[in-house]
């Protein structure tokens, strides 16, 4: 399979690529290029110029920044699962880096990438979403920051404009003590999740001081679990507590399910609830 | 529309023209002529056609050309000196590690990697190092004993 024919700009910094998107309408990015590929070879995607930041060094790398860490949009999902910096700040990303897809393609494909090509059955908007992360944008104008629940805004759409530029994440350290967990249900061919639930939980006097809590694979767009946050809430984190949040993922689901030939719509949110609980039992064990 | 390309590959640096949409897996079989390499999926997913791209295990049926010049690439051909197997070659012989041989290059380029970062991995780290790369002859068995083969091989060295 072959994509269909492209004019390659390889852009040498991320000025050099905003002037790029400006000057070539219609323009994508190109980072390792493991979700955008896939879909030109399928012919589901087909634009007439790829704009290639794979190489701007200053978009790469984990730093530690006032309260948390800053990850670089071209950091590779292999980098991150080996980091020691997010391993301290916020583990459970770590976690669900080291479940997308294989060993190479975690080689290649990058965090920035991946959130930005906005696939609902991505890993990491899942839970950049439960950790309240800052997506960091550049475009003409200057640079803007997004709330990781306003970033995809469909699916495999961004709130990006035409000609800015995903530079690099914001993510603030999970609360002291905190305890957090990534679980997915991988589809068994391509490791995409059929439903993934990301939580972290915070425990003080024997009572959960917050939670946060996310679906994705479920709606075109990751889900942030208010219902099962206040349902949380001082709870004791018992299981009967737990089994109790996590159904009440139900009430954060719009009904708006997606399904297909694998796994039903109905089917998805049945999986929600399970896995959240699994994603709150192995949090609340990790936490205190 | 072509543009001009360089990779060093195996060592040696391999130019040509090609078009900005060209799969680095076609550059390396067609241009390069290294047909050791293969296409299986074509969708990223079964690994035969994984080399090393800049120090790392990558499919290249998922990386432009274009992407890759100026970089270095490794494939099953580069592994030995062309006289002595690799002991990852001579363990799969030994183990009958294949049948039809298809995955065997990307089988090898991942296992590679694999026991570069865990040299001695238990059966089970294996079956995960090797989760990219698709058999669709052996059950894995003979693969997985190759590899652990192998490692003892290249730690006794």
């Amino acid at each position: 399979m072959f994509p269909a024919q492209i004019t390659y700009h390889r852009a040498g910094s991320v000025a050099e690529a905003v002037q790029l998107l400006s000057d070539n309408e219609g323009a994508k990015l190109l980072a390792g290029g493991h979700s955008l590929l896939p879909l030109m070879k399928l012919r589901l995607a087909a634009p007439a110029v790829l704009v290639d930041i794979g190489r701007i060094e200053a978009l790469k790398g984990v730093s530690a920044s006032g309260g948390g860490i800053t990850i670089g949009a071209l950091t590779t999902h292999a980098e991150i699962a080996s980091s020691d910096l997010v391993q301290q700040h916020a583990p459970v990303l770590a976690e669900a880096a080291a479940l997308v897809g294989d060993p190479a393609v975690r080689n290649r494909g990058t965090i920035g990438g991946s959130v930005s090509h906005a696939d609902p059955a991505s890993d990491q908007p899942t839970v950049l979403a439960a950790l309240d992360a800052t997506f960091n944008v550049t475009g003409p104008g200057g640079d803007r920051s997004i709330a990781a629940a306003d970033f995809a805004t469909g699916l495999l759409e961004n709130a990006l404009a035409e000609n800015e530029v995903l530079t690099s994440i914001s993510v603030p350290s999970v609360p002291s003590g905190a305890g957090s967990a990534y679980v997915k249900f991988p589809h068994p061919a391509s490791r995409y999740a059929v439903v993934g639930a990301a939580a972290v939980l915070a425990v003080s006097g024997g009572a959960c001081s917050s939670a946060s809590v996310a679906v994705g694979g479920v709606e075109t767009t990751p889900v942030r679990a208010s219902s099962v946050e206040a349902a949380l809430a001082g709870s004791d984190l018992s299981d009967a507590a737990l089994d109790a949040a996590a159904a009440a993922v139900a009430g954060d689901l719009n009904g708006d399910a997606m399904g297909d030939v694998f796994a039903s719509a109905e089917y998805r949110r049945a999986m929600a609830a399970v896995y959240v609980r699994r994603a709150l039992g192995a949090a609340a064990s990790r936490a205190g | 529309m072509t543009v001009p390309v360089e990779i060093t590959i195996n060592g040696k640096a391999c130019s040509g023209e090609v078009e900005e949409r060209q799969l680095l897996v076609h550059f390396i079989r067609e241009n390069a002529g290294l047909t050791g390499t293969k296409v299986g999926c074509d969708t990223s997913q079964c690994g035969t056609c994984t080399v090393q791209l800049d120090g790392v295990s990558a499919k290249s049926c998922t990386v432009l050309t274009v992407q890759a010049s100026g970089s270095s690439v490794t494939t099953i051909e580069g592994i030995s000196d062309g006289v002595d197997l690799h002991p990852l070659q001579e363990a799969f012989w030994n183990n009958h590690g294949l049948q039809c041989g298809f995955c065997t290059p990307g089988m090898i380029m991942a296992a590679n990697e694999l026991l570069s970062k865990n040299p001695s991995p238990t059966r089970e780290e294996i079956r995960h190092g090797l989760e990219g790369n698709i058999c669709r002859c052996t059950g894995y068995q003979n693969i997985v004993s190759a590899v652990e083969d192998a490692a003892k091989a290249m730690g006794g060295r």
